[in-house]
């Protein structure tokens, strides 16, 4: 186990290494840079822009750059972003919350319902239930969330008036139950498309437990249907969706840029839309290497939550 | 103000853009006709309510001397002040001095070059400390400071020895006589010197996220990504507060922050405004106030003069007369724009109505091309000493009105044998080089060409200006004129109101006639906000609707 770790710790770093080179050199090479905004005003001069391109180190060499970066990042220093000059980390910080609460919520309710339809699915196959399921999450997955939102503030919040349009809470109304009442719409539109994809697997990978020979054995030891499904599939089933949980965690921690946009939402999504649009470079790669982080993380607690759970892996 | 309340209307929509277009014209006459600003309507004895403010761009710059974008104008006039104040009439008002300084009352000598500057003796830091001079001191060299992150330093960089005479009154010596200069200091905010002077490094300092200034409003707390809540300051030394919080609400989706206004979560739409495409609905919406206002920008199409198409004068006047304003206008645009000669805002007090309308004839471009020599090749596409009428024109991609504007003039330039390609940019790509730097050949941008009211516009317009040819400014036209050269410097070392405007207004002539641009529209914004909010007053000469939130309260 301990060899396996290094292995794979030595692996991310290299992975991170890689990404970090990669995202610095494609977002500097970009032309127009952080101070095209400012391109427009009445009264800002060129000068004024150089003397600013200077005091934000942006006129040395690109690898000047990014070694300064790299080094700093390595003592733990993320940098400031350049639209407020608050720290990076801190920068990230401030809408892990508001991504927690939205992404943590619609999968926790994808998880839920998408397992419970996956298995039900599998243990009728071909029923109604069944039809319905797949062509639902067909639609789920065809449809762009955005649409999903727009819809639902159009009908639920515009029309009919049951929930908020947007936003995490009412300003000045800061209890739970305004976080609540603010969270279920764009909770379950996001969910909408977890739900898919958690059913399409659950389904599968039931059916794969359904064939084993275990099973068999079960049914032939008199165990009620019932039993057999909750006792010996579902566990097995739910064994390859471990992965898939390591590869949704990245998600949970970096949000979805367009339900939050489409729901007013001050999550990770929309801060990498507006530093992306405003040339933040620090905060663009401060949540670059967060993702890259993250998605690595995901998977190694996947790997090893497989290696604990089935001893096979660990030994192959 | 064209308040509508009426939902039942059965009109036609070309019927409800004129009656809005005329109730727009009308609202922007109304304000002059009361005679007294809106916001000295019975307001409330102590700060109550909240108000609501919708922003599409997310306010992050909370140090007003530090690079910052419009947005972030609404929390600096908030919990800010200048020395002076441009009103929506463009006349400067005393914000933090008792008078304003002039050469009649003295605070400005004859030559322009010594200011002497008094300021009110009741104003204090919302820390309770007292505002003096020695405030106004550190922030003039604190912009000039080459460690400090300053934006623009136009202006101050001119300013030299500042002395501090009382905690009321200092004097200042300026390089050159600069008179726009009052007019800079008018979003010039001051900031503390007890507090930024013991930081290390004035870049990073904790006032950055937590200002302290002498505005009508206290910072209360920032939700990044989210809002920003202020609270009144009840011990302002001004008009107001008289509500006792105000948020500025970050809503990046122009449909999401309409879906709002219209939902009531936000109480006004700032900066960024109600689209032209919701202008008609917007005014049909119930207990909504719309009001059209005119705006400092004006739209234009941008010809890079060094590119020998555009050397000849009068490829510049074919095209300008092979342009269908109107078309674009009610077309396009929902007729909200208005149509405009000039690069000098509709309102301004220096603004030249006089010059000649642009008349759209197709024929008569063609004709002045024939008579200049430019003879249509065997592609249809004219030529002149080697030289093809071809061009490629640019702007940010994603705008859909400036991309079905640039089509319908693609079409008919080409009626004319002029070849115009569409090349568009990404915004932080268009705006950065490309544009600063004349790379274009030809773009569509919506230039301000004044800051706070003033009419000098050397930095758009003065040979000085061209960066591309090593100068300072934002010429990225490569204008070049001796005659407005002088103008302009002239125009700078004037102070009377009346001898600029003579200047002025004969800039915008030669202007014209040059057309070194081609003026497409001058914007109008469509304000709007819940009906019952009183005090609001929309101020061209401004960034921001919430220029002035001090006088802003909800109808008892």
């Amino acid at each position: 186990m301990r060899g396996f770790l290094l292995n794979r710790l030595s692996q991310s770093l290299i992975l991170l290494l890689i990404v970090s080179v990669i995202g610095f050199v494609v977002l500097n090479l970009l032309p127009g840079g952080p101070l095209a905004q400012f391109g427009l005003d009445p009264g800002m001069t060129q000068d004024d822009l150089d003397r600013l391109k200077e005091q934000l180190g942006l006129n040395r060499p690109l690898w000047m750059q990014y070694l300064d970066w790299a080094w700093r990042l390595l003592q733990g220093d993320w940098g400031h972003s350049f639209r407020d000059g608050a720290p990076v980390l801190s920068v990230i910080g401030r809408h892990l919350f508001a991504t927690l609460l939205l992404m943590g919520t619609s999968t926790a309710i994808a998880i839920a319902i998408g397992t419970w339809i996956g298995i039900r699915g599998a243990t009728h196959r071909y029923s109604l239930f069944d039809h319905l399921a797949t062509v639902g999450a067909m639609v789920a997955l065809s449809i762009p969330t955005f649409w999903f939102g727009l819809v639902g503030i159009y009908i639920f919040s515009l029309k009919l008036g049951w929930v908020p349009a947007g936003n995490m809470y009412t300003i000045g109304d800061g209890s739970v139950l305004n976080y609540l009442h603010h969270l279920i719409l764009p909770s379950l539109v996001l969910s909408l498309v977890h739900v898919a994809i958690w059913s399409r697997y659950m389904r599968t990978s039931t059916l794969d437990a359904i064939s084993q020979d275990f099973v068999k054995t079960a049914r032939a030891k008199g165990l009620t249907e019932r039993r057999v499904i909750m006792k010996h599939v579902v566990g097995n089933a739910l064994l390859p969706m471990i992965t898939l949980a390591g590869v949704q965690l990245p998600s949970i921690l970096t949000g979805a840029l367009v339900t939050e946009t489409v729901f007013t939402w001050p999550g990770m999504g929309r801060l990498f839309l507006d530093s992306l649009g405003y040339s933040d470079y620090p905060v663009v790669m401060g949540l670059l290497m967060f993702s890259a982080i993250l998605v690595i993380l995901g998977n190694l607690i996947a790997d090893i939550a497989v290696a604990i759970v089935d001893p096979r892996i660990r030994l192959g | 103000m064209t308040e509508r309340t009426n939902s039942k209307s059965n009109y036609s929509r070309r019927d409800a853009l004129r009656m809005l277009a005329i109730g727009g014209a009308a609202g922007l006459i109304a304000p002059n006709l009361l005679g007294k600003p809106a916001f000295a309507q019975n307001p409330p004895a102590s700060p109550t309510g909240r108000v609501v403010v919708g922003f599409s761009q997310e306010p992050t710059v909370f140090n007003p001397l530090m690079p910052h974008t419009e947005c972030d104008d609404a929390v600096h006039f908030s919990v800010f002040d200048a020395l002076v104040r441009m009103d929506p009439k463009g006349v400067l008002q005393p914000n933090l001095v008792v008078e304003v300084p002039s050469q009649k009352n003295g605070g400005i000598s004859e030559d322009g070059l010594v200011w002497r500057i008094r300021l009110r003796d009741d104003v204090r830091w919302h820390d309770g400390q007292p505002f003096t001079a020695e405030d106004v001191k550190f922030t003039l060299e604190l912009i000039t400071n080459p460690k400090f992150r300053a934006w623009r330093t136009a202006g101050h960089s001119l300013v030299r020895d500042i002395k501090v005479v009382s905690p009321t009154e200092l004097t200042w010596r300026m390089e050159e006589a600069f008179a726009p200069y009052l007019s800079f200091l008018a979003e010039t905010f001051m900031v503390p010197k007890h507090i930024l002077e013991k930081e290390a490094d004035p870049n990073a300092a904790a006032f950055n996220q937590a200002p302290v200034g002498t505005g009508a409003f206290k910072w209360a707390q920032r939700i990044a990504g989210d809002h920003i809540e202020l609270v009144a300051n009840t011990d302002y030394a001004g008009e107001g507060p008289y509500l006792e919080r105000l948020v500025f609400k970050y809503i990046p989706d122009m449909t999401v922050l309409y879906t709002q206004f219209k939902s009531g979560d936000i109480d006004l739409v700032d900066q960024a405004f109600i689209t032209a495409d919701n202008y008609a609905e917007a005014g049909t919406l119930p207990d909504r106030v719309v009001m059209l206002e005119r705006g400092a920008s004006v739209e234009s199409i941008y010809l890079n003069l060094e590119k020998p198409q555009f050397k000849d004068p009068a490829v510049r006047q074919a095209l300008y007369a092979a342009i269908d304003r109107k078309a674009i206008l009610e077309g396009l645009y929902y007729g909200v724009h208005n149509p405009t000669e000039t690069f000098m805002p509709q309102n301004s007090y220096y603004y030249n109505p006089n010059l000649p309308a642009q008349e759209f004839n197709i024929e008569r471009a063609s004709q002045i091309l024939d008579e200049a020599g430019w003879v249509p090749g065997s592609d249809g596409i004219r030529v002149k000493d080697g030289v093809r009428l071809s061009f490629a024109n640019s702007t940010t991609s994603g705008n859909h009105l400036r991309e079905q504007t640039q089509q319908f003039l693609q079409q008919t330039f080409a009626e004319i044998g002029v070849e115009m390609t569409i090349s568009n940019l990404p915004a932080a790509v268009m705006w950065g080089d490309f544009w600063l730097k004349s790379q274009f050949e030809s773009a569509i941008s919506g230039v301000t060409n004044v800051i706070a009211g003033d009419p000098d516009a050397t930095n758009r317009l003065h040979t000085k200006a061209i960066v591309a040819k090593g100068g300072k400014g934002s010429n990225t036209g490569q204008y070049s004129n001796p005659e407005v050269d002088a103008l302009l410097d002239k125009g700078t070392r004037t102070f009377d109101r009346e001898e600029r405007r003579a200047i002025y207004l004969r800039v915008q002539e030669i202007v014209r006639q040059d057309l070194p641009f081609l003026p497409l529209f001058a914007y109008a914004n469509v304000f709007g906000r819940k009906a019952g909010l009183e005090g609001f007053e929309a101020n061209s000469n401004t960034r921001v609707a919430s220029w002035h939130a001090a006088g802003w309260h909800w109808k008892a």
